[in-house]
């Protein structure tokens, strides 16, 4: 387990640090998510639509698709030169490539959730003061389970003709789910509602991340292993 | 072609009617052999004759479809304990464009786990004269000085056995002794090599067996005392002209 998880460390920070050094993937993420946020609002009626009744859907829509493009780089980086083949051949466990590309989609994630969040905060001038923590909870346990599955149609499209447009078919009806979890307890903590009545959401959102999480560590070395 | 071996070591690698398919094409059609410590097996054959197939089961990289095949007596598909035991030389370079040389291979060390990896990290780069290029960009460097990046990344872990896939791929002429000699310098310090290559002269000099695969096969396959390099010659040449 020690090895595993150091092993998905160092394939992590190597992650990181490429993304780092190369950020095409960082800045599309955060333009599309702040050219979503622009769009939304200028086509926002505020006489028809409460924004607590539209903020929680731009929010989860952005996210959602703004991080399949950090997601669909996640295994192209491994299809330079095949560079998978170094991971592949090396004594480390296929679960720990998974979860090391799983914790570098996260961080990316997250990344530009905190770019993201802001500026719908800003753009529709959100109340956000007393949901802020509650808020930061449902946007981390939401990532999880997103980077979970996409990490895994990564590394399953990766090698397609048509990965760019394979990974979002194969990902977003299994995105459902989390998405409703987390926009109908956005919603609620937006509208003033108190933090216990989406603590069921929460807790539907545990749930999702623990099956997400186990079946697509599990299902990774099927992928590689022919 | 002497080899250094002590008669009585165990093998390192173990073939045993080895194949492997694709679909309704058999890549590797029963393949046998042995290679003990310090043996080189020089790999000859046309283009799709199941060389690189072979490399990759070895590696762990595919399953055999049947038949037995052991790394150091453990039987694959490998798991990490053989996996340890191999360095993997292709003519796909494996390295990242993003990071540098010292960076790539030791992303390696650390993925092999190796103790002391800085000092050995230094070391391999020294070996193949990439120290004073080793914090440049990847994608800076000629196609020959990747390769060279490469190998010191296949040899950081001071692999026991070397599968090494068309390794002369894009090396200029000091870049190919270098890698003559650390190869002879491996096999006589007890390192197994498997050479896939084209290049019969490069290929023979080192090796203590050879072989001719054609058609996911072993059409001649001998060992050191039994090689010679007029009749390799001929052989692949027909075998490449037959495809």
């Amino acid at each position: 387990m020690g090895n595993t998880l150091s092993a998905a460390w160092s394939i992590a920070r190597k992650d990181l640090a490429i993304e780092f050094r190369t950020r095409s993937a960082f800045f599309s993420a955060v333009i599309f998510a702040l050219l979503g946020l622009v769009i939304f609002y200028f086509a926002w009626d505020p006489t028809a639509v409460s924004v607590t009744d539209l903020a929680p859907g731009v929010l989860w829509i952005i996210f959602t698709f703004s991080g399949l493009l950090g997601l669909h780089r996640s295994f192209g980086v491994e299809s330079e030169d095949h560079a998978i083949d170094g991971l592949l051949a090396s004594p480390i466990s296929r679960e720990a490539i998974f979860v090391g590309k799983a914790i570098a989609n996260l961080i990316f994630v997250a990344a530009v959730q905190m770019v993201a969040i802001p500026a719908l905060v800003v753009f529709y001038n959100l109340p956000l003061g007393r949901v802020a923590a509650p808020l930061i909870a449902i946007a981390v346990l939401a990532a999880i389970g997103l980077v979970a599955i996409g990490t895994l149609f990564s590394a399953m499209a990766v090698n397609t003709r048509l990965a760019e447009l394979l990974l979002p078919m194969l990902s977003l009806p299994f995105f459902v789910p989390i998405v409703i979890a987390a926009s109908q307890s956005t919603a609620k903590l937006l509208s003033g509602r108190p933090v216990a009545e989406v603590s069921a959401w929460l807790k539907l959102l545990v749930a999702f991340d623990i099956v997400f999480v186990a079946a697509c560590t599990l299902a990774y070395p099927l992928t590689v292993d022919d | 072609m002497s080899s250094t071996i002590s008669p009585s070591a165990p093998p390192i690698v173990e073939v045993t009617e080895l194949t492997r398919a694709f679909g309704a094409r058999r890549a590797l059609a029963g393949v046998t052999f042995t290679l003990s410590p310090g043996e080189c097996l020089a790999l000859f054959g046309p283009n799709g004759a199941g060389k690189t197939t072979l490399l990759r089961v070895l590696a762990g990289l595919i399953r055999p479809t049947s038949g037995v095949a052991r790394i150091s007596g453990i039987p694959l598909p490998a798991g990490p304990s053989a996996r340890s035991r191999v360095g993997l030389i292709s003519h796909h370079t494996m390295l990242y464009e993003a990071l540098s040389p010292r960076e790539n291979v030791a992303f390696a060390a650390r993925l092999y786990g190796v103790r002391d990896a800085r000092a050995r990290v230094e070391a391999s780069l020294q070996r193949m004269s990439m120290l004073d290029r080793a914090d440049a960009p990847m994608r800076a460097l000629s196609r020959g000085m990747q390769q060279r990046v490469s190998i010191a990344r296949a040899m950081v872990h001071s692999p026991q056995l070397v599968l090494a896939d068309e390794p002369y791929s894009g090396l200029d002429e000091s870049g190919a002794r270098a890698l003559t000699v650390l190869l002879g310098e491996l096999r006589s310090a007890g390192t197994a090599i498997i050479l896939v290559t084209h290049n019969l002269a490069e290929g023979l000099s080192l090796a203590t067996h050879a072989a001719v695969m054609q058609r996911g096969r072993f059409v001649r396959y001998d060992s050191a005392d039994r090689v010679e390099a007029g009749s390799y010659s001929t052989l692949y040449r027909e075998a490449v002209g037959s495809g």
